[in-house]
């Protein structure tokens, strides 16, 4: 399935590139989806994403939730006229039959407080299962997509569990051989539910939080936008852990999810500077 | 043309559809017409209107059908009146450079210039296509975006989501304009799957058949229908009731184009989540219709009564769905049935999690969580209002303002109001077993503490419009009484003007100690609604206050109810309640209750009248005073008595003679009191005043004077307590102005004469014969005053107008019949004194100078 999209999208132009090499919440962290989608310059690109969501461990017993999981993301900037043309194409080239089964568009707009980000679009269903989220970014680390960059975010397990026809993710056959999902994670989930919501060292965690916002900064302090973005992303993610953990309160929510936001946006402005030259001298018209 | 042929217009329909990317389903109802509003408002610039007007959204497009637009806006001449031709020659001149004209260009009548200009008729077509473009950019919707190319500059178009293409037809022929780089054309696209290449239509005539053609139903109307219907019969094939939902049906019309309802099943295990669970979770992450068991015999009728049964309720819910489809698929929809039941077992399970998850840990021990919940930054934590909430709920008990008993709701004060005992209705008759004050009190006190456990509940992180309903399962689960557990689910009612006030005791505590803490601490924090922001809902909790102590006649002084709920901290009480504040709580209270009331249809300006005689803060008996001045100002005796009245106050202001001013502005929204009008004092009896006063305690006797420990002293006594207000002198009141003086010296001679202790003996020492309907408008008096006194004091308003409904015959003789501005200083001054007892007769009842009409 996964080398039918990159067929599938190659053949329209985008790049393949592989996974970002940190734990983060959805794909759309990957630098070539949050860094790209600034400034003028064309960006078309499909990769899969390793996903962690530490609330959304269930210890392996929800056929339907994982807290590690996979996204396909494309991103196009600018986003084409039909693009919504071309993504139903990649559903029918993994072999959905779209008069068997019933998508539908449904409102869903996007908003990721913690990047800064917002935009417009939908969660695509399939039989009511959310197969895909669908955004055009209307704005990036508090700046303005100019132009708009059209995101899709495809959730491969539940495509896959449609595809095979399974009830459980667990019973996705991995292979031809008979290895299934559950063989190769459902003892993961288990332990990493366990070390998520029950003994992950909550002080420690405290600590790296803070750690990774004063390095975040101390990049930024030398100009160097991407190793700052990284350290966001990582504090972002022990953030989400501290939150399994059920120790952050719903104001301190508030106050941690501003700091991861001003990480990011600084993190975006910084690489806004820094590119802004280049960027104008390829696209004289454009600015900010 | 319809200039070539003047008197035969031509008509023809057009038709514009903007197609687009999906627009969400919740807009499409507001613009379709806000299409249709932007559209008439451009017509109607050149002065052109159709005949009808049709709009049509789906998730792909929006359309408008013009029936009867003319072929060409009308010629139009106007005519500018000149100088007369006998006129100077400068006063042409200047015609003529006002209207650029040359003098030959101008008309003689009647010896007058006049300069004409014909302004030829515009076709319809060029209107419509500066028209759409026009529509297309002023497009009002709730949000909006940019894409594509176009998106390099920020100034790009906007639209719900990317628009794809415009068709424009007026009559056959295309209307062409572009937008954004699109233009106008004859082609549409069907339905997105089963009829994906380009139509071309012909126009308005064949728009909605074409596109039904290719599986497109453009009229949402016709949508929603379809999903009813065949909702309804799907249940009924499966023997079970499908439970109705118009939020529902519009929703999944606003998601199809071509709505194909199907019904699926899921495991009758998960039936073991509460049911309200069940259908959220399909409701609002599915869009899916929940089915119910079909009704036995003769219940049919009966609406859903989620109170009737607590917990166990009489509603079955059945593990079956209805799912609406957007496809005819060709295997008749079993895999999309199939997928769906999936996804539905999915969303069920993971409830099922969360609900299992909650069960595991007691009420008290969630509850400590609430320690670490910030309430609000300013207010502290949840766990801080919930020791607030429980101490005054436990003190409503105890005071017996929450009676032991379920109250019947007395009949009353509500007028017109129909629901008034729908809830009390589905009570048991009070069990003689019913517990005591002191059981009340702890189980209001325990029902407080545990009431926001469930917030911090797995199934209300998920599902937050389930708080209360969750935490009255889970005290239920855990034993608590049922007093108690009801009280969890039912503290947030009611919610909006049409939710089912609670009427258990314990309930009723809670919801109002809960409501009244809210507001309290907000005001406290100077946190007030403002304008159109009420961030914290305050007059929400406001309302629901008013409704519950209106609807179940509690009788109590809100002011101390509003004091406790400060924690008897009086310093913060007077702040709040009197301050300085755009809006105190005295005057947000009372605004809350004209829109409360509005609603019962009370009139706005009967509430001002009674609030303004200074004081009411029992709100039962106030709106029962109000009820009967409603009752009263509607016959003939109290239009006329209104009538009488207006002339004497007119008469009386007009001379500078006012009232002593309220001392405070008490519950008066907007008004301010009449000190600049006032320039004297009460004229009628002390006596009389202090019955009216005996009704209606100061409700916002705001004196710097009064000193706090009088205050709280006044606050506490019960009814019968009567803080005076005329203990100083009257005169300190009186406006000096000169003009007046001569007037308010005889005043104050008239009343304070040795041995006249009333206005009535006053007339006695009379310096002349008063004429008959003097004297008879003094008896008069004499009798309505008491009686009214007495009436008011009994709360027996309806005796009171009566009171004052003999005053009618005698004013309007009085006024037929004396003058009251005699040239006899002695005479006028003893007449102006009559009539400020007349006043002073009918505010003891209301202050009929609010009265509007």
């Amino acid at each position: 399935m996964i080398l039918t999209l990159h067929d599938y999208w190659s053949a329209r132009g985008c790049l393949i590139l592989q996974p970002y090499d940190l734990e983060m919440g959805a794909g759309t962290f990957h630098t070539a989806t949050t860094l790209r989608a600034l400034g003028p310059q064309p960006w078309n690109a499909a990769f899969v994403q390793p996903c962690r969501r530490p609330t959304d461990g269930r210890y392996g017993e929800n056929p339907n939730r994982l807290q590690h999981y996979y996204q396909y993301q494309v991103i196009l900037k600018p986003s084409p006229a039909d693009l919504q043309e071309q993504y139903l194409g990649s559903l029918a080239a993994i072999g959905i039959d779209m008069l068997a089964h019933d998508i539908r568009f449904v409102e869903d707009d996007w908003e990721s407080p913690t990047l800064g980000a917002w935009g417009l679009g939908w969660e695509v269903w399939c039989d009511g299962m959310e197969v895909t989220q669908f955004t055009y970014f209307q704005q990036m680390g508090g700046f303005d997509c100019k132009p708009v960059a059209g995101e899709l975010t495809y959730g491969l397990e539940r495509l896959a569990m449609y595809i095979q026809n399974v009830d459980s993710v667990y019973d996705l056959a991995f292979n031809d051989e008979g290895v299934t999902y559950g063989e190769v994670f459902l003892e993961n989930e288990r332990q990493m539910s366990a070390w998520n919501f029950e003994v992950a060292d909550t002080d420690r965690l405290f600590d790296q939080f803070r750690k990774h916002a004063a390095e975040c900064e101390n990049s930024l302090a030398a100009d160097l936008p991407i190793p700052a973005y990284e350290q966001a992303v990582k504090a972002s993610h022990v953030f989400n852990l501290l939150q399994a953990r059920g120790v952050i309160s719903v104001a301190e929510r508030q106050a941690y999810m501003g700091r991861v936001r001003d990480l990011a946006k600084g993190a975006c402005a910084k690489q806004i500077e820094r590119m802004t030259p280049e960027w104008q001298a390829r696209f004289p018209e454009w600015s900010l | 043309m319809a200039g070539a042929f003047p008197g035969v217009v031509a008509v023809t329909d057009f038709l514009l559809e903007l197609r687009s990317e999906e627009i969400p389903a919740r807009m499409q109802d507001r613009a379709r017409a806000d299409l249709e509003k932007l559209f008439v408002a451009e017509l109607a610039k050149a002065g052109i209107a159709a005949a009808g007007i049709v709009t049509y959204a789906t998730p792909r497009r929006l359309a408008l059908i013009a029936r009867g637009l003319p072929q060409a806006t009308e010629a139009v001449r106007e005519e500018m009146k000149g100088p007369r031709t006998s006129a100077p020659e400068a006063a042409l001149e200047g015609f003529l450079r006002k209207t650029g004209l040359a003098r030959d260009a101008l008309t003689e009548r009647d010896g007058i210039w006049f300069a004409v200009t014909e302004k030829p008729g515009r076709a319809t077509g060029d209107v419509l296509a500066a028209a759409i473009p026009a529509i297309v950019r002023a497009f009002p919707w709730p949000k909006s975006m940019r894409w594509g190319d176009a998106s390099r500059s920020t100034e790009s178009m906007r639209w719900v989501r990317p628009l794809q293409g415009i068709v424009a037809i007026f009559g056959e022929k295309l209307v062409p304009c572009e937008i954004a780089g699109i233009e106008s054309g004859y082609a549409t696209l069907g339905h997105r799957f089963h009829a994906p290449g380009p139509i071309t239509l012909g126009g308005a005539h064949d728009y909605v058949e074409k596109l039904r053609a290719c599986h497109v139903i453009v009229d949402q109307d016709e949508r929603r229908a379809l999903i009813r219907e065949r909702a309804t019969a799907l249940a009924a094939d499966a023997g079970l009731t499908l439970v109705e939902d118009e939020g529902l049906v519009a929703e999944n019309a606003g998601l199809t184009e071509w709505p194909v309802p199907l019904l699926g099943r899921f495991d009758p295990g998960f039936l073991s989540v509460p049911p309200e669970v069940i259908q959220l979770t399909a409701r609002v992450n599915q869009k899916y219709f929940v089915l119910e068991t079909s009704p036995r015999n003769g219940e049919g009728d009966r609406p859903a009564q989620p109170d009737g049964g607590g917990v166990a309720r009489a509603r079955q819910l059945t593990n079956a769905f209805i799912c609406v489809a957007n496809i005819d698929a060709k295997d008749g929809g079993a895999k999309i049935v199939a997928g769906n039941q999936k996804v539905l077992a999915a969303r069920l399970s993971d409830a099922r999690f969360f609900y299992d998850t909650d069960l595991k840990l007691p009420l008290d021990e969630q509850a400590k969580k609430l320690e670490k919940i910030v309430f609000h930054e300013k207010l502290g934590t949840v766990a801080d209002k919930v020791e607030r909430v429980a101490k005054l709920a436990r003190w409503l008990v105890e005071e017996g303002i929450v009676p032991a008993a379920p109250l019947p709701g007395r009949e009353g004060p509500g007028v017109g109001d129909g629901a008034q005992d729908r809830a009390s209705k589905v009570q048991p008759t009070p069990n003689p077993s019913l517990p005591g004050r002191g059981d009340l009190a702890d189980m209001a006190e325990r029902a407080a503490r545990l009431a926001k456990a469930d917030l911090v509940t797995g199934m209300v992180g998920e599902f937050p419009e389930l708080q209360g309903l969750m935490g009255g399962y889970y005290a239920r689960a855990q034993g608590e009484p049922t007093e108690v557990w009801e009280a969890v689910r039912d503290h947030y009612k009611p919610v909006g003007q049409d939710d089912e006030v609670p009427t258990a005791p314990v309930t009723v505590a809670v919801s109002l100690a809960d409501k009244l803490d809210t507001i309290v601490q907000f005001y406290i924090e100077n946190m007030p609604p403002t304008g159109s922001k009420d961030p914290f809902a305050l007059r929400r909790a406001a309302l629901a206050v008013i409704a519950i102590v209106v609807r179940k006649s509690l009788r109590f002084r809100l002011e101390r109810a509003l004091l406790a709920a400060c924690e008897d901290d009086l310093a913060k009480f007077e702040k709040i309640f009197f301050g300085e504040t755009e809006q105190n709580l005295a005057r947000f209270f009372a605004d809350r209750l004209k829109v409360q009331q509005r609603e019962a249809g009370v009139r706005h300006d009967l509430i001002d009248a009674v609030f303004a005689l200074g004081g009411e803060d029992d709100l039962v008996r106030l709106l029962a005073r109000v009820h009967a001045l409603q009752a009263f100002v509607t016959t003939p005796e109290g239009a006329n008595l209104l009538a009488g009245y207006k002339r004497a106050a007119n008469i009386l202001k007009k001379e500078g003679v006012g009232e002593t001013p309220p001392r405070h502005p008490g519950l008066v929204p907007g008004s301010t009191a009449p000190q600049a009008a006032s320039a004297g004092e009460r004229a009628e009896p002390p006596a009389t005043l202090d019955a009216a006063a005996a009704a209606s305690e100061p409700f916002g006797t705001e004196s710097p004077r009064t000193p706090a420990e009088q205050r709280i002293h006044a606050i506490d006594r019960d009814g019968a307590g009567i803080p005076q207000t005329g203990e100083e002198d009257p005169l300190v009141e009186v406006d000096t102005d000169r003009g007046f003086a001569p007037v308010v010296a005889a005043f104050a001679a008239s009343e304070h004469a040795p041995g006249s202790p009333g206005g009535a003996s006053a007339q006695n020492s009379l310096s002349y014969t008063p004429e008959k309907a003097e004297t008879d408008l003094v008896a008069a008096l004499d009798a309505a005053e008491p009686a009214a006194a007495q009436a008011v004091a009994d709360e027996d308003f309806e005796a009171a107008m009566a009171a004052l409904a003999g005053l009618r015959a005698p004013i309007d003789a009085f006024f037929e019949s004396v003058t009251v501005n005699d040239a006899d200083p002695a005479k006028r001054q003893a007449r102006l004194a009559l009539l400020a007892r007349v006043r002073a007769a009918v505010h003891s009842v209301a202050d009929f100078s609010r009265i509007e009409g």
